[in-house]
């Protein structure tokens, strides 16, 4: 699995097995409450990191402008689902009963607005939930099985009862020795760096 | 029945530490200057984690092996009934000439009418800020979704020659024909999955942070595996969670209209032809009140003994079944409405057909079906005019099968009635169910209950993230000073009910 080392600040080191040239590629913290992560996150901010990230265990509010995230191009690519799913449903309808193989029923029009709008509506909801849900996975890059933060054990209550700051070793601010005294500052519990 | 729970408990639950002990809290009582608390007892992030968790973690109980097993065998009867059906052909039902639609489709709006309370629950109380909806919507959702597999199964069979049933679909075929897209029982069809698919996508994505918290917890390899995969490598990332949340208020905003057009569409079914008491324009938003009416009594079914048998009267509190009996009572009264209004307007309206059928409805050799329906759907809710009525377990519960009766009845009388009397009366008869109407009827019930012990195996039954977040919300707004917060509010929370 993994080797284990601890500094003399605290700050423990977790080294992937078998990696010749272990350097560190994450570095953790950990916070016991949300407000505490909350100002954490804005020092972090200030500091001009570009590859970090929070992690909850549920979404705090407010944490977004601590962090300072741009709001999310979601939207567009449902609306884009939705209007697929709307012209497609009535383009299909009217290609299959009136051009493709003209189906007279009772007499009624080959396509008429109203009776194909029940269809179309349902796809207009179908394509905009699957641009919703694809749309979700792709922004968020899921699904993606492995990431360094799962090698600490501690982490794991990251989806329970703590909250972590996380800092990427390709963040060009990225120094073992000074984010984890900044971490510590802002009141982390405990800082782990993570090598592979 | 409360007696009968708690005596069932210490076989039924698993060996909680403690907190399945934790007692009945009324936090029903109105504060003019508060909310009351939608967690009581001494709950934080980690013991409601705790407390979810485990229901998955322990070994499962006799209780548990003993309501799986016995859902399983009436399950049993679909997987003899079925095949004897699909061997035998539709003859095997009791439906004929006059009465064509029978049991099949009654079950089919019924189960699908069951799902809708899921989606009101998770979409447009969410919509709404309604946080009380937080404990109990992954096991509605649940229910949805349970229900619609159950309701799909209908279409499928009655179809007489099943193996044809994919031409309902419009996919190119030797005979280059394609679906009569004029037809309300297509639009079904298009509702129907678009509806499964949109539950499925939604109730999934709600659950990937508390998979993600099983898997962070699971010892074992096999369930490491399987929770790893399925929670798709979620960390919990704040960047993550932005694109989340605004996916799921989209995805709640999409499923709110569609939720309501599913009903409407299978409405249509009936409301879009000529037969009398069917061809009325009443019939969507009356059906669509039904559906939510008899979903909440199938929430209300499943949860007041879950609540206990898991160790959960802490999350889901009487609050929680107080409300749901409310809504139960509302929507109650709107089917009652409806079903006056169907009187008015078969009078008003002047067609003597529609007239009759009304009238033999309520009088005809239908009339016992009827006054099940009215006694079960208006009569029964009405008890919770009174709190301690509404307020207690025992009755919620019998109220809630009353209203499942009732709600099964009203398809029935609405499919039936009308099918055997109608224009001609030389060609009227009785309809009555066969053998195999009767099984597949009560295996669809076992199909329901095996999937829903599965979940309550295997998912987390609470949505914990979100208990967390209004946890969280609640100790901000209760404490001015942030550092005691959380002890504070415990203590508070304990107490107010008394």
């Amino acid at each position: 699995m993994s080797a284990k080392m601890t500094n003399s600040q605290g700050v423990e080191t977790i080294t992937a097995e078998g990696s010749s040239d272990p350097r560190p590629v994450l570095m953790l913290a950990e916070f016991e409450t949300a407000d505490l992560l909350m100002e954490a996150a804005t020092g972090v901010r200030d500091q001009g990191f570009r590859l970090w990230d929070c992690h909850t265990p549920y979404p705090v509010h407010g944490l977004d402008q601590a962090m300072g995230i741009r709001p999310t191009l979601l939207p567009w690519l449902v609306f884009g689902g939705g209007a697929t799913g709307f012209t497609g449903g009535l383009l299909m309808q009217a290609w299959m009963n009136a051009v493709d193989y003209p189906f007279l029923i009772s007499g009624k029009p080959f396509w008429s607005i109203p009776a194909s709008i029940p269809v179309a509506f349902e796809l207009t909801i179908l394509l905009s939930a699957f641009g919703a849900f694809g749309g979700m996975l792709l922004l968020n890059g899921l699904p993606r099985f492995y990431r360094p933060h799962f090698r600490s054990d501690r982490f794991r209550r990251a989806t329970a009862d703590r909250f972590f700051i996380s800092i990427d070793g390709r963040d060009r601010q990225f120094d073992v020795q000074a984010n984890s005294e900044l971490l510590t500052g802002l009141g982390a519990t405990a800082v782990e760096v993570i090598e592979e | 029945m409360k007696q009968l729970l708690d005596k069932l408990s210490p076989i039924m639950r698993p060996e909680l530490t403690g907190n399945a002990e934790s007692p009945e809290i009324d936090n029903t009582a109105y504060l003019p200057d508060a909310r009351q608390p939608l967690v009581t007892g001494e709950n934080d992030n980690t013991t409601i984690t705790d407390k979810v968790c485990q229901i998955v973690e322990q070994k499962p109980t006799v209780g548990w092996w003993m309501f799986f097993l016995l859902s399983l065998s009436v399950l049993g009867l679909l997987g003899v009934f079925i095949p004897f059906l699909i061997f035998w052909g539709v003859g095997t039902w009791g439906v004929n000439n006059p009465a064509g639609w029978g049991y099949a489709i009654v079950n089919f709006v019924f189960w699908v009418g069951i799902g809708h309370a899921g989606t009101l629950i998770s979409a447009i109380l969410f919509l709404f800020r309604q946080k009380w909806r937080t404990s109990i919507n992954r096991a509605a959702e649940a229910m949805t979704i349970f229900a619609v597999i159950c309701a799909g199964m209908f279409p499928g069979i009655h179809v007489g020659r099943a193996w044809f049933a994919y031409w309902m679909f419009p996919i190119p075929n030797q005979m280059e024909l394609w679906p009569n897209f004029r037809s309300p029982l297509l639009w079904d069809v298009f509702a129907v999955g678009t509806y499964f698919t949109v539950s499925l996508l939604f109730w999934y994505m709600g659950m990937i942070p508390d998979l993600a918290t099983l898997r962070d917890r699971a010892k074992h390899s096999v369930r490491k595996v399987a929770y790893g995969l399925l929670s798709l490598g979620w960390t919990g990332s704040n960047r993550h969670w932005h694109v989340y949340e605004r996916a799921y208020l989209l995805l709640a905003a999409l499923a709110t209209p569609l939720v309501l057009s599913v009903h409407s569409v299978v409405s249509f079914d009936f409301a879009v032809s000529q037969v009398a008491g069917w061809h009325t324009t009443i019939f969507p938003p009356y059906f669509v009140a039904g559906a939510i009416f008899s979903g909440f009594a199938m929430v209300m079914t499943l949860l007041v003994p879950a609540r206990q048998l898991f160790g959960l009267k802490d999350v889901i509190t009487l609050k929680h079944l107080e409300n749901m009996n409310k809504i139960i009572m509302l929507t109650g009264m709107l089917v009652g409405y409806a079903y006056a209004q169907e009187f008015f307007i078969a009078w008003y309206g002047g067609v003597k057909v529609e007239k009759f059928a009304f009238i033999n409805r309520a009088f005809g050799q239908y009339a016992w079906a009827y006054w099940i329906m009215v006694s079960c759907n208006v009569l029964s809710p009405q008890i919770f005019w009174f709190k301690k009525m509404r307020t207690n377990i025992t009755v919620m519960f019998i109220v809630s099968i009353f209203v499942n009766i009732g709600m099964w009845f009203e398809r029935f009388v609405i499919t039936v009635t009308s099918l055997a009397n109608d224009y001609t009366p030389s060609a009227w008869d009785y309809y009555s169910p066969k053998l195999a109407d009767v099984t597949i009827l009560i295996g669809a019930f076992g199909l329901f209950f095996t999937l829903f012990a599965l979940f309550c195996r295997f998912l987390p039954f609470i949505a914990m993230t979100e208990v967390r977040g209004v946890m969280a919300e609640k100790a901000r707004l209760k404490s001015p000073p942030p550092q005691q917060g959380a002890s504070d509010s415990a203590s508070e929370d304990s107490a107010a009910g008394s």
